[in-house]
């Protein structure tokens, strides 16, 4: 528990002290947010009719941007290879990542959200919603996103293919997520969507340490 | 270095071990045994499998031969000889936004340490007083002497050491000959592959593994 | 010399399993099988190319555009068996590190990547006809359509680790992921399109006659054969890629030569 706790704290202090992480990141969400209405119209229904969308392919973008370095920085100065022989095994290493990767990529924007909803003509229903959907589906992108981390930590280009891997991936969250905030009228989609979205994000953290523990043991190789 | 000794005798045994790293087969038929109270030197020009034969040993890459490991006579499983490990390869694993403090804690909670004083560990690395400095300051030679610190922050019975005196100047390779020395009259055993010589005290006992001689 | 190394080893291993599968031996019991199983597939071809245009009627509804199905449909199931044979590889290159699962899995790839763009292609000159338009968000098109992103994603990977060992694993993990994967994308996009368009017609809702099965199983076999000789042609030149490199390397290395050690 010490180590587990020790790998929270370390990847917490080097995101707060690499600089400006954060900021990138919402600065890049907001623009997502802004550059869509702008390209779309300002006709309000248009726009309230598109939020949701909107608001989840901003997340899903925003939480790609910061993947390159997630495994890289430890592969590439050698603490991986010396995790190996850490008292607790990669795999919990990597869910104890999971979690500070989910803390520092997908908190702020949930953060963020309410500032969204304004620009994009958002009822207050609506954004409660999409800040339910968010807490419940981003741990599910966040897991997907490390994993494709892991399989190109070895690679140069990495940055660019993880996305690419994992965008196929993501399309069940966001069809969950976008129908959980917008559901078909009269049904009881919403409350089905809620349930798979949160079970899809049970699932990726239960299962992608093992997939990362897995990808991280064969970079060495 | 605390010379309180390991429980169990540490042996390590390898047979007919070869390393693949990609098509190319760095090394082939090494044999040698090493145990707790042992130093083994492997010696040998670029290009003869230094670094590999360290990373099949700390099980970073497949290993084709037998290797076995045993503590007390009993046979280890690779969770049960990892714990022993600790291996300080090319790379330092120092964190440059981390104070020196800092990466010191972390890597003694990763390796279950019994928090012996950071500060005194740091003190023998000649880095006393810097605890609260950034590592990112630290000279080559200064950050080879933080990543070494983890020797001393977590007591293990194993060590594998790449190039332990690389980036140190004479006062640093007497250092590293002196901490090899202590792990060995601990009772714990060390494979350190090596161009320079380290100078082990007349009552060590050392063992040498030439590669690169077919 | 390469007594360890499967990939350019001669020797014979001991089981017949091994000796089957074993890169070696694999190429001398291949290089039989690639003009029988070209000849097949010609035959099956031609057969059933002459039953799809020839001996078959018209759809009652579709007329002749229903011909289309018959490239179709087998190049939708190919897609779909490439991604289980290259998952099943998968598994062999992760537990058992098997050289030919690596051959198998990246041989595969491609051909993946292939039939499954000949499979929304021609379901695309099916839709034009059938509903209207080229392309319809149905739910079996737009999980086609994510497994062929998948398929891309795969080529790209191996792209990139072309050269490094390590890479085979790697993807083999990305391979397995992306498969249990494959399930829940196919849920998740049944279930948004019967939210947004539940009165799409359904492609499987025709009734089949055996004037219209019968060509339809012979394509599906000589589809299933023209992968398999293409996958083991593959397969064969990654063998010999891999060869023609380590024969490379061991010209440069020579002057170094292969290091051994003992114990003084």
């Amino acid at each position: 528990m010490e180590a587990f706790m020790a790998i929270i704290v370390r990847d917490i202090r080097l995101t707060l002290r690499s600089g400006g992480s954060t900021i990138t990141l919402l600065a890049f969400f907001l623009s997502v947010g802004v550059i869509i209405p702008i390209a779309v119209g300002p006709d309000k229904e248009t726009l309230a009719r598109l939020a949701p969308a909107i608001i989840w392919i901003a997340a899903l973008l925003s939480t790609l941007l910061g993947l390159d370095r997630l495994f890289v920085a430890d592969h590439e100065d050698g603490t991986n290879a010396s995790l190996h022989h850490a008292s607790i095994s990669l795999e919990a290493i990597s869910f104890a990542k999971l979690i500070v990767h989910w803390l520092v990529s997908a908190l702020p924007l949930i953060v963020a959200t309410p500032f969204m909803a304004i620009m994009l003509i958002m009822d207050m229903p609506t954004l409660l919603r999409t800040i339910a959907a968010l807490m419940l589906g981003t741990p599910a992108l966040v897991a997907l996103g490390a994993f494709g981390a892991s399989i190109a930590v070895t690679l140069k280009r990495g940055g660019v293919l993880a996305p690419i891997l994992i965008m196929p991936l993501a399309v069940p969250v966001l069809i969950f997520g976008v129908s959980a905030i917008s559901p078909a009228p009269g049904s009881g989609t919403s409350e089905a969507a809620f349930m798979f979205l949160g079970a899809l994000s049970l699932l990726a953290f239960a299962f992608t340490p093992f997939a990362i523990a897995l990808a991280l043991r064969a970079a060495h190789e | 270095m605390s010379n309180k000794g390991f429980a169990g005798q540490i042996r390590l045994n390898a047979q007919n071990l070869s390393c693949i790293r990609g098509e190319q087969e760095v090394f082939a038929d090494v044999a040698f045994q090493v145990s707790g109270g042992e130093a083994l030197i492997v010696r040998g020009a670029n290009g003869t499998g230094k670094s590999s034969l360290l990373m099949c040993l700390a099980g970073l890459l497949p290993v084709n031969g037998n290797v076995s490991w045993q503590r007390g006579g009993k046979s280890l499983t690779k969770p049960e000889y990892f714990e022993l490990i600790h291996f300080i390869g090319h790379l330092n694993a120092i964190k440059n936004e981390l104070t020196l403090a800092e990466n010191l804690q972390f890597w003694s909670a990763m390796f279950g340490g019994d928090s012996t004083p950071i500060a005194d560990a740091l003190e023998r690395a000649n880095l006393g007083g810097l605890d609260t400095y950034q590592a990112g300051h630290l000279s080559a030679g200064q950050r080879h002497r933080l990543s070494l610190a983890r020797l001393l922050v977590t007591p293990r019975p194993v060590w594998l050491l790449d190039e332990p005196s690389s980036a140190l100047d004479q006062q640093g390779d007497r250092w590293v000959a002196d901490l090899i020395q202590g792990q060995i009259s601990s009772g714990g055993l060390a494979v350190v592959a090596t161009h320079r010589h380290i100078a082990l005290g007349t009552g060590a006992n050392v063992r040498t593994l030439e590669l690169g001689q077919l | 010399m390469n007594k360890s190394n499967p990939m350019t080893d001669t020797s014979l291993p001991a089981n017949w399993f091994s000796r089957l599968a074993h890169p070696g031996v694999f190429l001398s019991w291949s290089r039989n099988w690639i003009a029988p199983l070209a000849a097949l597939t010609i035959i099956l071809f031609t057969i059933g190319l002459w039953y799809s245009f020839f001996n078959s009627p018209p759809d009652y509804q579709m007329g002749e555009t229903v011909r289309i199905m018959y490239i179709h449909v087998p190049s939708a199931w190919l897609s779909q068996m490439i991604y289980t044979l290259m998952a099943v590889s998968a598994i062999g290159t992760l537990v058992w590190r098997h050289p030919m699962a690596d051959m198998s899995m990246k041989a595969a790839a491609p051909l993946g990547a292939a039939f499954t763009a000949v499979a929304l292609f021609t379901g695309a000159l099916w839709g034009r006809p059938t509903w209207g338009t080229f392309w319809e968000w149905d739910g079996r098109m737009t999980s086609t359509l994510v497994l062929f992103l998948m398929y891309l994603g795969l080529v790209a990977l191996w792209r990139t680790f072309e050269g490094q060992a390590r890479g085979t694993r790697i993807i083999a993990i990305f391979t397995l992921v992306g498969a249990l994967n494959i399930p829940i994308i196919k849920f998740s996009v049944d279930w948004w399109n019967t939210l947004h368009q539940p009165s799409i017609i359904k492609a499987d809702g025709l009734s089949m006659p055996a004037s219209i099965y019968t060509p339809l199983l012979i394509m599906v076999v000589a589809f299933t054969a023209l992968f398999f000789t293409l996958h083991l042609v593959g397969m064969r030149t990654e063998i010999l890629r891999h060869r023609a490199n380590s024969l490379e390397r061991r010209h440069v290395s020579a002057r170094n030569g292969t290091s051994s050690g003992t114990t003084s």
